[in-house]
């Protein structure tokens, strides 16, 4: 289910209208005219790279880089071939908002793709989509189709000398291919592990060449802000956290589904909009920015507004806006292990403290909740955390430590209930 | 090994990629033949880096790197469901343990008439209807109550 409240990426698409993702629909609620106003008043790639700088908008992927820096960084008067990458490899767990995109509105990815390229001077890109979710490449590839027919993708866009190739390409089950260098590999076909950086893509990305890479949802945002202007989408947001944004809420409530609202918003109105608890059943926690994102507890998080800055001073991160929301019934070690393991699972296994330490970390958890934990087991894990995070090729190392460190901090007593008692405080998953 | 038809839709992905980059097109190759015979053997393996023209052993790599491709035999029908924790508080570890009791079988196994092979997945970026359930690593099936799962079943033969 996906409501739209406010916002640009699901502005006037009928959700019950199953054509309502194609190109004529698109066009008829102002697609496309983004792309226009480029190539027909001539704005130059420096106005539109400071349009997206004054928006604010900040890399929907998980990281929060601000992408009007990112597209300056990249060399425009580079001479060789040059590389623009979307990110649709969306495997974080409590994350399902980039699938909506592509099924949805496809054309609003391609045309922020086509500015994108017309911005740093880039003429072929490439859509990385995740390989479970195999119905949605096939829809991207459909509107591909369609914009070419229509003279807004290939050569000679709108009749000007501005060409822009663009393909799908499909991953199949590996979510270390959502890391952008993982990606790249995985992209000439390779196994996808993660690369040693610096270089960074800019200067060193796909073939080797200067790349940007960029989230499905940050580059549907694009053509908004270009048509609009980036001051009225900051103006959606609040400031240094421009725009709205799409979170996915699973977990708990009644009525899951991706929300597109203002950030900025407090988590309780969220909660309200997608039906509040389901039951009637309390609130114990939230983790809000997919599950790498510190888990918050129910106090914390009826305070926090949702937005970058609100929920990083909370000791969490809003991450990729994938809110998972658990009700009182849940056991926290049952829900650490099932996170553990899948950072185990999903190591590529590259570097030692990662290979490892995602492994030791799954094992502790797991004896905890099968009643064989031992007292020093929860600075075992602390330590054996501080050995992985910040020691390692790629951020999953991180990604796996945060949330154990964000359980022992917020929710310990549990941990120790059960190393004590053999058993658990609550009954539910 | 491939049918003329799957032989054009490799060149179709062929087409997509720098002419000295044929190597990006592996992994939708392995998924193109692992479409038609269900699972990659070595030969099937070998079969396609040699249409490509990349060395075997790079295509070897990817067929094992990828969870979704098959190096051994499968069912008729491949089920896998996520139970990663968004989904299980929805029901997705709950849609795992019936699936298993329903087919006596484990995660991983085949039946013995090899209609169906069950797996656990990961985060299919699709939680919001959980729990979920893919069919033959292409086919998404949302909000697979008991229910859901019983209909589903009897529709695949
Ligand atoms: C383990 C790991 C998984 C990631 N998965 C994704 C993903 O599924 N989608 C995504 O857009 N970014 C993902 N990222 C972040 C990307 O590396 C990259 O920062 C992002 O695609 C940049 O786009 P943005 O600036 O528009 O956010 C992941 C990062 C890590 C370390
Ligand atoms: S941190 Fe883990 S996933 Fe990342 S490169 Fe190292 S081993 Fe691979
Ligand atoms: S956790 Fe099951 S699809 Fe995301």
């Amino acid at each position: 289910m996906t409501v739209y409240v406010k916002g640009v990426v699901f502005e006037g698409v009928d959700f019950d209208d199953p054509n309502s993702w194609k190109l004529d629909a698109y066009v008829a609620r102002g697609g496309y005219a983004a792309l226009k106003k480029i190539l027909q008043t001539g704005m130059t790639q420096d106005e539109i790279i400071a349009e997206m700088k004054t928006s604010s908008l900040r890399g929907r992927g998980g990281a929060g880089f601000p992408t009007g820096l990112k597209w300056s960084f990249m060399p425009r008067n580079f001479p060789g071939q040059k590389y623009l990458v979307c990110n649709t490899d969306e495997g974080e767990p409590g994350t399902f908002k980039d699938l909506d995109i592509i099924v949805n509105n496809p054309h609003a990815l391609i045309e922020g793709m086509i500015i994108g390229g017309f911005a740093m001077g880039i003429t072929v890109g490439y859509n990385y989509i995740h390989g479970e979710v195999f119905e949605a490449y096939e829809r991207f590839e459909a509107a591909l189709e369609e914009a070419r027919a229509a003279g807004f993708l290939g050569d000679n866009i709108l009749g000007t000398d501005f060409c822009f190739q663009l393909h799908g390409h499909h991953g199949y089950g590996a979510y270390i291919c959502g890391e952008e260098t993982a990606l790249l590999e995985s992209l000439e076909g390779k196994k996808g592990q993660p690369r040693f950086k610096p270089p960074f893509p800019a200067s060193f990305g796909l073939y080797g060449k200067p790349t940007t890479i960029n989230n499905t949802e940050t580059f549907a945002s694009v053509p908004y802000i270009i048509r609009e202007g980036g001051q009225k989408f900051l103006e959606l947001g609040k400031p240094n956290n421009g725009g709205t944004k799409l979170f996915s809420i699973s977990g708990h409530v009644n009525r899951p589904g991706n929300y597109e609202i203002p950030l900025g918003t407090p988590f309780s109105e969220l909660l309200e909009m997608a039906g509040g608890m389901r039951g009637g059943r309390k609130l114990k926690a939230v983790i809000p920015g997919g599950s790498s994102a510190p888990v918050l507890p129910a106090d914390i998080m009826m305070d926090c507004t949702m937005d970058y800055d609100a929920i990083a001073k909370a000791g969490s991160m809003l991450g990729s806006g994938a809110v998972i929301v658990m009700d009182e019934s849940v056991c926290m070690v049952k829900a650490l292990e099932r996170l553990s393991y899948f950072y185990f699972e999903e190591s590529c296994g590259q570097c030692t403290p990662c290979r490892e330490g995602t492994g030791w970390l799954y094992r502790v958890v797991h004896r905890i909740e099968h009643g064989q934990g031992r007292p020093e087991d929860l600075d075992l894990l602390l330590s054996v955390g501080a050995n992985i995070a910040g020691r390692t090729i790629c951020a999953l190392g991180d990604a796996a430590v945060m949330p154990v460190q964000g359980m022992l901090k917020h929710f310990r007593a549990e941990f120790e209930h059960h190393i004590e008692h053999k058993n658990c405080l609550v009954r539910g998953y | 090994m491939l049918t003329p038809e799957s032989l054009a839709q490799i060149d179709r992905e062929l087409t997509k990629y720098p002419a000295d980059q044929r190597r990006s097109a592996t992994m939708s190759a392995l998924r193109i033949a692992q479409v038609e015979h269900r699972w990659l053997s070595n030969e099937l393996i070998e079969f396609v880096a040699n249409y490509i023209g990349i060395p075997p052993v790079a295509a070897y790599e990817v067929a094992t790197f990828y969870n979704m491709f098959d190096r051994k035999p499968v069912g008729r029908h491949k089920l896998t469901v996520c139970t990663n924790l968004p989904c299980a508080l929805s029901g997705g570890a709950d849609a795992g343990k019936y699936l298993q009791q329903k087919l006596g079988i484990g995660y991983g196994e085949t039946t013995a008439d090899g209609r169906f092979t069950l797996m656990e997945g990961e985060c299919m970026g699709a939680c919001g209807y959980a729990p979920v359930m893919l069919v033959n690593n292409h086919s998404m099936c949302n909000h697979m109550t008991p229910e859901a799962i019983d209909k589903k079943l009897a529709e695949l033969e």
